[in-house]
């Protein structure tokens, strides 16, 4: 039988992970402010003009609103204030 | 996704739309942030590319992950009511043992394959003794804390210590000598197992003293793998890199489409003693007798070439226009071909580099049809920062250049058995590293 031996775990420390809640959803779209905030990929503007599209047709009371950060995967915190402070909800995409 | 999950923080129901590639990824990403439940929904891969009435389609059409109308989703993941779950998120702890349960040899080769904390080629068991050997390659103590790792921006950071790289460089089959370097590498906070789309790997590249004291090769295959030194470190980066960021498994937490062959190991040294030029590091503000290692995200192209010949400007302005142009060049010569170019007038790697940045122009039209040049820098250009704004001001047929001289790097490595060079895309992003500080 062959002898048994000791060896290290290679992994590092992964972060402890806290709970977080989701927030409050919408009661009804009439006369609310959706954001659709464009994540800079390459045509996904194009996505986002269709889904603001989809919306002026079919939910006509819905206002939306397209919103840019001003890069890609770099947290923008003034747009993200913006958001918050105008917004009822919010729409990304498309991509992380 | 850290923006929706801020969103979400400050009160804003909130949906984040993805292609279904990215399904599992996503899935991952939401869970170790703690929000589980958080509401995401898909479309079909690519959007690049598109038309307008695709894309469409896409609204009108199905999830393909769920198989339910998309637009139904978005809109019930904006207004349904929450349950349980949704209020609490989910809380854990995932704190990894020091040691493993004792078994045989091939039981735990088979446990790190399996775990995929490998690169599939055999390791060197980290056993207690070994590790105790790989430390006494650094005077740090081994609980002390090296730095932080994460395989992409929006993903979570694990830390390490030198403990947890020293059983990295045991596997990768480093000698304890070698640890400074190990150590180096892991404190840069440049993974050599990028997640990106865009299959990156990490070139790092020595200088100074320490090159000689351990062995790594410079001359004849610089690049490749003919010194255990050049093959362990850059093996040992890799490794670390997939067990101290939290994995590189495919779909998961490593997304790369083609993958990159420079992942298994890309380390190696500048031949300072035969180059005409002042080494990397001097030109990077640090002193001849420094040891550092260059650390450079890389390996979406390479291009190679001879010189510098005749048409040399021709050729090589021809390379730079073929590469893809987020990314700038690394240009290894060969020190044959480092003196080639003293001989023409450029007795620096700064004349040079400035001879290159000139020569490599596009038609603006063609720079900005870039899916990464569209992605990254086309939001500064709206923002009015140069030169790219003035690039995104030219006409479509105006011929606008391609790089920066601060973001084009000349390395001279090889044996002098041939003239020849090598350039690679690689992004001078995390700088240089002491290797000093780790002795």
């Amino acid at each position: 039988m062959a002898d048994k031996i000791i060896v290290h775990d290679p992994r590092g420390f992964p972060p402890k992970v806290t709970g977080k809640r989701l927030a409050p959803r919408l009661e009804g779209f009439d006369d609310k402010t959706i954001y659709l905030v464009d994540c800079l990929f390459d045509n996904s503007e194009a996505f986002m003009e269709e889904m603001q599209g989809w919306f002026a047709a079919h939910l006509p009371k819905v206002r939306t609103q397209m919103i840019k950060p001003r890069e890609s995967w770099v947290d923008d915190p003034e747009m993200r204030a913006k958001v918050v402070a105008n917004g009822d909800a919010a729409i990304l995409g498309v991509g992380l | 996704m850290g923006l929706a999950l801020s969103l979400e923080q400050a009160g804003v129901p909130t949906v984040a739309v993805h292609t279904h590639v990215f399904a599992r990824l996503v899935k991952s990403t939401i869970t170790t942030h703690g929000m589980p439940t958080a509401r995401n929904v898909f479309v079909p891969q690519p959007i690049v590319g598109r038309t307008p009435a695709e894309l469409r389609g896409y609204v009108e059409g199905l999830d393909p992950i769920t198989k339910r109308p998309f637009i139904q989703e978005v809109i019930e993941g904006l207004s349904q009511p929450l349950n349980d779950n949704d209020l609490k998120g989910m809380s854990f702890d995932r704190s990894n043992p020091r040691l493993l349960p004792a078994d045989t040899e091939d039981n735990l080769q088979a446990l790190f394959i399996e775990n995929k904390w490998t690169d599939f080629l055999p390791i060197i068991l980290p056993t207690e003794e070994r590790v105790a050997a790989m430390l006494k390659g650094t005077s740090h103590p081994p609980d002390k804390i090296v730095g932080r790792l994460r395989a992409t921006a929006f993903r979570e950071e694990w830390e390490f210590n030198v403990e947890q790289v020293a059983v990295n460089a045991v596997m990768a089959g480093c000698k304890p000598e070698y640890l400074p370097v190990v150590l180096a590498l892991a404190a840069s906070g440049m993974s050599a197992r990028s997640s990106s789309t865009t299959s990156w790997a990490c070139i790092s590249v020595v200088n100074g003293p320490i090159r000689n004291e351990i062995g790594l090769n410079s001359g004849i295959g610089a690049l490749g793998p003919y010194a255990h030194a050049n093959s362990t470190i850059g093996r040992a980066h890799n490794l670390l890199s997939i067990n101290l960021q939290g994995g590189s498994v495919p779909g998961d937490t490593y997304m790369g489409s083609t993958g990159n062959p420079l992942n298994y190991s890309t380390c190696f040294a500048e031949n300072e003693e035969r180059s005409p030029w002042a080494p990397l590091h001097v030109q990077k503000g640090f002193k001849p007798t420094d040891s550092v290692v260059h650390v450079f995200l890389a390996g979406w192209y390479m291009h190679a070439g001879f010189g510098p010949r005749e048409t040399w400007q021709e050729k090589m302005t021809r390379s730079m226009q073929a590469a893809e142009h987020y990314s700038p060049p690394l240009w290894v010569m060969d020190p044959i071909v480092a003196r080639g170019f003293v001989d023409l007038g450029y007795d620096t790697k700064e004349k040079l580099i400035a001879w290159m940045a000139r020569a490599a122009k596009l038609p603006a039209r063609e720079y900005w049809d870039n899916q990464w040049v569209q992605t990254l820098v086309h939001p500064h250009a709206v923002a009015g920062v140069e030169p790219y704004a003035s690039k995104l001001k030219a006409a479509p047929d105006e011929m606008v250049e391609i790089f920066q001289e601060k973001d084009i790097n000349i390395i001279v490595a090889g044996g002098e058995t041939q003239g020849g060079w090598k350039m690679f895309s690689a992004n001078y992003r995390n700088g240089t590293i002491s290797i000093d500080a780790w002795r």
